[in-house]
């Protein structure tokens, strides 16, 4: 399985978390957002302007920028 | 006998805390700030029963970190201030997010409720939970709500009641791995031998030290035990633990959720769907300016003729009170000094209301979120976050309550920032003086001339901005980690609620200062100038040569020379503090044009001033120093007189150099003479 992150994915495409990497201000605030290891995210869209992106995990919807979802390593499922 | 006791609301943001908040408390609230900081704080009563509660409103957070301002705002009020009750408001619709909060506020140790609200969304979602499974689980009360229509209400304030005569334990169900809860103990262990630590829940302090929480760790520093805690803390790989706690949460919610709740994850909800039109690639954009652009128009066309009914008023007020006065000086100190300075607080009334009615709607519909998932990609090329694009565009209108809307915005360097670059919006106000002297000297092409200073004011705020990030308010980025909660139709109590709170807070905070300025420059120009015969208040004083506030204008004129302005034009800006559009007046009375601007501008055309200096002039009032409403509003929302002077001097100064260079500039290369 291939680590990404999650700013590279394309919209529409389902990822599960592998690791949340980053300064420590935003890194635990992306953890308590609900996005630790294992956690499936669905990639919604972009914005129009092209940042930020959106997200949706736990039933909620969440946007990060580009610079925030570089963060985050992820596996593509399905 | 009646008990007094404190109850605290805590919950995620966009969960119904403000609704239910209302509901509990009716009309008695009281909005104030915390201590130190200019996060809003909102209190109010209610007696239930014997118990009188004093309910206080919390930040809406969704962990209780020290990385927020309202998180650690929050915890610190949980920790030091012990509220008997706390009810934590929770979003049924989101139950899994909502619940981590809840975790964190039961190893806090305190008394928690829990109101499980917007159950009626949940039930059309298609969700069946089980409130009764819910409260075995926890080992807390769980009351279904639904703020927005006021149902168990009543239910949530009879369990506040029998969970205060409750004799309290605390369990937690809330464990962790082996491994964390066999090193967490030995840090319990520690905390529970020294009494510095006594008033902080040991095994949330102990958690906290392993998340890694640097408050926590400073405060942990203080201690003489910190050698023995330091050496656990050693042992473990800090970021793997905190990835660890936080996961571990979660898992725990997740079993939970198992159990007590059959939730329909399924189908496509309405919300995503109007977020396939409202935030698409190709509509979102406008979609957006559509709805900027009625925002504006409902706040500023709407508002003119009730602003129109208040002036007309006012002014009638003033004659007919100065007619029946018969000591000159009382007449006009009555009539032009205190009943004026009146209307021109009232003056910006409708404009607020209608404002933070349309910010309501916004707020509370879940359309705000997606304004600024939108705009944030332009807004962050000068550090801000996307949401301080409505605030700014508000500015174009009014700056006062552009100041006031910037209250959406969660950060406080980038609210801050906002507040300082908005009044270079040009507002309405300002609008009269370029029209004048454009239409004096540029003929056909005033229309560019305008737009360009338009044009100059976003230039300078966005420049100022990125000036402001790299200097005086420098710092990391705050992360961009947003919500975009569903779709909700807005309330139209909890939008006239919020209106009416806005409308109370500018006319008591603001008000004042805005009245002692209009009355102090009414001062100024009726004075009669040191050696001056004149007699004080009378039109032959008013803003002359003969008065205080001519003479300032006289002294100041070397300053204003080099910008080709002479002492008359001082005293015009100088009475533009009180309002921008008074400039126009102001220069009429000291042209000798009366109250025709028509005349006026034939006097400027015909040689009073050069067009240079008219441009420059033009120039000097977009930048300079904002109105005393406008002062008083950044005064209210900064909290700090150094801000707000800043903001002044800034502007003045900028204000300044630009004219000179207009001016100078001009001359030398023989342009407009």
């Amino acid at each position: 399985m291939k680590e990404e992150t999650l700013d590279f994915i394309e919209p529409d495409t389902s990822v599960r978390v592998l690791k949340v990497t980053g300064q420590k201000s935003s890194r635990k605030r992306i953890l308590d957002m609900g996005l630790t290891p294992g956690t499936r995210v669905d990639v919604v869209r972009r914005a129009p302007l092209g940042d930020p992106v959106e997200f949706k995990l736990k039933g909620y919807n969440l946007s990060l920028r580009k610079r925030e979802a570089e963060t985050v390593l992820v596996e593509i499922v399905e | 006998m009646t008990e007094k006791i404190t109850v605290a609301l805590a919950g995620n943001p966009n969960v119904g805390k403000t609704s239910i908040f209302n509901a509990i408390t009716g009309s008695k609230q009281h909005v104030g700030n915390w201590p130190g900081v200019t996060v809003e704080r909102k209190m109010g009563k209610r007696v239930h029963n014997d118990l009188e509660m004093e309910i206080v409103d919390l930040p809406g957070t969704y962990s209780l970190t020290a990385y927020s301002l309202d998180e650690i705002i929050a915890r610190d009020f949980i920790i030091e201030e012990k509220p008997d009750i706390v009810v934590q408001v929770v979003d049924a619709t989101n139950l899994e997010r909502n619940l981590y909060l809840t975790t964190q506020l039961m190893e806090l140790g305190v008394n928690l409720i829990i109101a499980l609200n917007m159950t009626d969304l949940s039930l059309a979602k298609g969700d069946r939970i089980d409130a009764g499974k819910m409260q075995e689980f926890l080992e807390v009360p769980v009351v279904s709500t639904i703020g927005s229509k006021g149902n168990g209400i009543e239910g949530l304030l009879d369990e506040i009641t029998k969970e205060f005569h409750r004799p309290q334990e605390t369990d937690n169900v809330f464990t962790y791995d082996d491994a964390i809860e066999k090193i967490s103990q030995d840090i319990e262990s520690v905390l529970e031998s020294d009494s510095f630590f006594i008033h902080y829940p040991s095994r949330w302090f102990s958690l906290k030290l392993l998340e890694g929480d640097e408050n926590i760790i400073r405060k942990a520093k203080e201690s003489d035990s910190y050698p023995d805690i330091e050496k656990i803390l050693n042992k473990v790989d800090a970021e793997l633990l905190e990835a660890k706690i936080a996961d571990q949460r979660y898992k725990t919610i997740q079993t939970m959720l198992r159990q007590v709740c059959n939730i329909n994850t399924c189908s496509l909800s309405g919300s995503d769907m109007v977020d396939r039109v409202v935030t698409n690639k190709y509509l979102g954009i406008p979609v957006f300016l559509s709805l900027m652009w009625a925002a504006f128009e409902v706040t500023f066309t709407f508002a003119t003729p009730f602003m129109n009914m208040i002036d007309i008023f006012f002014g009638w007020l003033a004659e007919a009170v100065t007619n029946v006065i018969s000591v000159p000086w009382l007449a006009s100190l009555v009539g032009e000094g205190m009943i004026a300075g009146v209307g021109s607080v009232l003056i910006f009334l409708p404009n607020i209301l209608l404002l933070f009615f349309m910010i309501s709607l916004m707020e509370d519909s879940g359309y705000m979120a997606r304004a600024a998932f939108i705009m944030d990609k332009l807004m962050s090329r000068i550090g801000l976050h996307g949401k301080s694009f409505i605030p700014l565009v508000m500015g174009f209108g009014c700056n006062v309550p552009a100041i006031m809307a910037t209250r959406t915005i969660e950060d406080t360097r980038d609210r801050l920032i906002t507040i300082l670059i908005t009044p270079f919006m040009s507002c309405g106000a300002r609008l009269p003086v370029y029209v004048l002297l454009a239409g004096a000297f540029f003929g056909r092409d005033a229309g560019v001339v305008i737009f360009s200073l338009y044009a100059l004011g976003i230039l300078i705020a966005v420049v100022s901005a990125k000036l402001m990030r790299g200097t005086v308010l420098r710092g990391e980025d705050t992360p961009f980690i947003m919500e975009l909660p569903s779709y909700r139709v807005p309330t139209l109590k909890g939008s006239a609620i919020h209106m009416w709170e806005r409308g109370r807070i500018y006319l008591k905070k603001a008000g004042t200062i805005i009245l002692i300025g209009v009355v102090g420059v009414w001062l100024l120009a009726s004075m009669p100038a040191p050696g001056s015969n004149a007699v004080f208040a009378s039109d032959a004083v008013y803003g002359t040569t003969q008065s205080v506030i001519g003479v300032i204008g006289q002294f100041m004129e070397p300053l204003v020379a080099p910008l080709g302005f002479d002492w008359k034009i001082a005293v015009a800006l100088l009475f533009g503090v009180v309002a921008k559009e008074i400039v126009v007046g102001s220069m009429g009375v000291l042209y000798g044009a009366g109250e025709n601007e028509d005349n006026l501008s034939q006097i400027l055309a015909a040689g009073a001033m050069t067009p240079l200096a008219g441009l420059g002039l033009m120039v000097f009032t977009l930048l300079y120093a904002p109105c005393f409403a406008c002062i008083g509003v950044i005064k209210r929302e900064t909290g700090s007189w150094k801000w707000t002077m800043f903001q002044l001097l800034y502007g003045t100064s900028l204000a300044w150099i630009f004219a000179f260079i207009v001016y100078q500039a001009g001359s030398r290369m023989g342009l407009l003479v």
